[in-house]
């Protein structure tokens, strides 16, 4: 189990527990944990509605790959912080890191 | 006008199957696309990719499956009406239904099936102030027609192939092409983005890089882009058209105007018979949304054989439905 902190859309802060052994993104964690995210696409980096900012613990996460790099290169709000969640695979590694839900574009 | 017993909104693999459901009992069908080809996302977004869980076949490519699918429905001549985006459903006295595109195609059906997967793929849009005040007054999110944009001031915002693609062309058509950039490099194909900078080098075009477009003003048309630079104060630039483009995100489109009853972007059905609450008004595959409802291909190809089912006494009032095994009738080609 690691724990995480998620602050949504209006600024509310929660912690979560996610087992690691589960093979999750952590959009799917989000979507079980009733967050409001489409995640229209299914997972497969094409929305970009699962758009979360990294606030602590973005260096220890497995750099983005082509597909993620090209949708967030198209999101007018993206930043140097943004990830698509459904690319982010829950490790142990990820134990106490902070995610911000970005705006539904 | 068309006229056929269904018309079904989606040519992605749920809606090619519906054709063969809806075949087994006598029922004609048209189907319509907003993409050129048919297949959906499977031909669209991941033709090369193996898919693991259709029965029978241990793994079958995405454009594979729609190949075996369109032989499948050969059978039943279906028609289909591709790169138009349904606008609006009409109700008839009969309670039939015409459908409408944007290409002024028009289809006269007892009964309307949604198989609209994602949606249709419609501009992201930036979040700047009075965006959708100047839409059509100046602003736009794609070229349509270059010469629009001739002896104009066009500022693009983007960082993409399309927004490096557009500063390159309108750079000789328009009177002056400003490129706004979020990056101060480019995820583009690098010969593209080579030659913006050799433009921007060459004074032909206005590259401000490191910067975010924050404001638009103007009387009854734009006139004014303000530009934030990440370190440097507010600038200003006279435009006379805005492009952002900042890609396509799937959206419902017009179908969210049809007074069905929808749960976040996805249509509620009743699971007897994948109906919405409009009558002869149906939805299956991705788009719809019921208890326990799995995204799979799967089990879109089950929601059309009961949708077929349920359809049928708006196409055959008259008939007694009665369930065929396609092992005891094989297929009744018509």
């Amino acid at each position: 189990m690691i724990k995480i902190t998620v602050e949504n859309r209006n600024g509310e802060i929660a912690a979560l527990e996610i087992p690691c052994n589960l093979n999750l993104s952590l959009m799917e964690v989000l979507k079980a944990a009733d967050y409001d995210i489409l995640a229209t696409c299914g997972g497969i980096a094409l929305c970009a509605t699962c758009h979360v900012k990294v606030l602590k613990g973005a260096e220890t996460l497995t750099p983005a790959g082509d597909q993620e790099l090209d949708m967030l290169e198209m999101l007018p709000d993206a930043g140097p912080l943004s990830r698509l969640s459904c690319q982010l695979r829950i490790n142990e590694e990820m134990d106490g890191m902070v995610f911000r839900i970005a705006n539904q574009d | 006008m068309i006229t056929t017993d269904i018309c079904i909104v989606g040519a992605g693999p749920v809606g090619l199957f519906a054709v063969f459901e809806a075949g087994l009992l006598k029922m004609r069908c048209h189907l319509i696309d907003v993409l050129p080809q048919v297949g959906g996302q499977l031909s669209e977004i991941y033709p090369q990719k193996p898919i693991y869980d259709i029965p029978g076949y241990p793994e079958i490519n995405a454009q594979e499956l729609v190949t075996r699918l369109m032989e499948q429905i050969k059978p039943f001549h279906p028609g289909f009406t591709l790169g138009e985006r349904v606008e609006t459903v009409d109700r008839q006295d009969d309670g039939s239904l015409i459908v409408k595109t944007n290409g002024q195609t028009a289809v006269s059906c007892q009964v309307l099936v949604i198989a609209g997967g994602l949606g249709c793929f419609e501009p992201r849009k930036p979040d700047i102030d009075r965006l959708i005040e100047f839409e059509g007054k100046g602003v736009a999110y794609m070229v349509k027609d270059p010469e629009t944009f001739r002896n104009r001031q066009v500022v693009l915002a983007g960082g993409g192939d399309s927004a490096l693609d557009w500063a390159i062309y309108l750079a000789n058509i328009a009177a002056r092409v400003t490129l706004i950039h979020r990056g101060n490099t480019f995820r583009g194909t690098p010969d593209t983005a080579e030659k913006v900078f050799e433009l921007a080098k060459a004074g032909d075009i206005d590259l401000i890089l490191q910067s975010n477009v924050t404001g638009l003003d103007g009387r009854e048309n734009l006139e004014v882009v303000s530009v934030q630079g990440q370190q440097q104060a507010l600038t200003l630039l006279p435009a006379d058209h805005f492009i952002p483009l900042f890609g396509l995100s799937p959206k419902l489109g017009p179908i969210a105007n049809w007074g069905l009853n929808m749960d976040k972007s996805a249509i509620e059905v009743n699971t007897t018979d994948f109906s919405t609450n409009v009558a002869r008004i149906y939805a299956i595959g991705d788009i719809n949304t019921y208890p326990g409802k799995l995204k799979l291909i799967l089990c879109g190809f089950h929601e059309a054989a009961l949708m077929a089912q349920g359809a049928f006494k708006y196409v055959y009032p008259d008939q007694k439905l009665s369930f065929k095994y396609t092992t005891v009738y094989g297929v009744p080609e018509f």
